[in-house]
């Protein structure tokens, strides 16, 4: 059975639905500021205790980091920001890049990283905290 | 894209006059890409610590040479200076702010407080740490 595209039983109104930007605009705003808020805290706890362990010899920068709640607040700050980061980046790349293959490689290579960072940052603060 | 409408284009940052709260806009997505690489720098320093004594001091040596401090400096005023437009950008988020007086002191206060709260950052990391 053929159908021509004019005799669709789906109404033009179910045929654009879940095409179009408004799927997922208002999620990605909110992710942004929700992760912005995250950022804001965490900092604001992580920043002086980094500054503190900074420059110091290693076992002392261990012990730091190594208390489990510095480790969880560095741990939620790595989560907070590469998540921020991901979808900053994402924006950034669609307003400038207009290479369809180029700007879907850069959005490829943006997810890559920014799990890359956070996942190697985990990985060390979690082999500092359960004493590795 | 191909069979797309010819649309107009909205006017873009070469038909303006540049304007202090257009570069605060600029700076802010500067600051952003910039903290996004910078990222690595404290992912660096954690595996370090992770790693080896050894490991440790070669980081540590780095971000304590003279080039290290300078971008060290220049990442904690990016930091700072994003954090204040995040902050900003929250107020704008409830509906105010967006009148010209407070807009353009915004503008002022984000490049001062930036400025201001990095050298205080810096004066008293050398105090107490020398």
């Amino acid at each position: 059975m053929s159908v021509s595209p004019g005799s669709s039983m789906r109404t033009p109104r179910r045929r654009v639905a879940g095409l179009g930007s408004a799927r997922s605009g208002t999620g990605h705003f909110w992710l942004q500021r929700l992760t912005a808020i995250g950022n804001l805290l965490l900092i604001l706890i992580a920043l002086p205790i980094v500054i503190a362990a900074a420059g110091q010899e290693q076992a002392q920068v261990v012990a730091i980091i190594g208390h489990p709640l510095v480790a969880i607040v560095l741990l939620l700050l790595l989560f907070s920001i590469c998540f921020h980061m991901r979808i900053g980046m994402q924006v950034v790349i669609e307003d400038y890049v207009h290479t369809e293959g180029l700007k879907v490689l850069a959005l490829i290579a943006n997810t890559f990283f920014t799990i890359a960072v956070g996942s190697a940052g985990a990985f060390a603060v979690l082999k500092i905290s359960f004493g590795g | 894209m191909a069979g797309a409408a010819e649309r107009p284009l909205s006017p873009h940052l070469q038909i303006y006059r540049p304007m202090l709260t257009m570069m605060m806009s600029i700076v802010h997505r500067i600051t952003g890409v910039a903290l996004y690489f910078g990222t690595a720098l404290l992912v660096i320093w954690l595996l370090a610590a992770a790693s080896s004594g050894q490991a440790f001091s070669t980081v540590n040596g780095l971000y304590g040479s003279w080039l290290g401090l300078l971008v060290l400096v220049g990442y904690s005023w990016a930091l700072i200076h994003h954090a204040l437009g995040g902050i900003r950008h929250f107020i704008w988020d409830t509906g105010a702010g967006f009148g010209p007086g407070p807009r353009e002191l915004f503008a002022k206060l984000t490049i001062g407080g930036s400025v201001a709260l990095t050298v205080v950052m810096w004066v008293v990391i050398w105090l107490v740490k020398g």
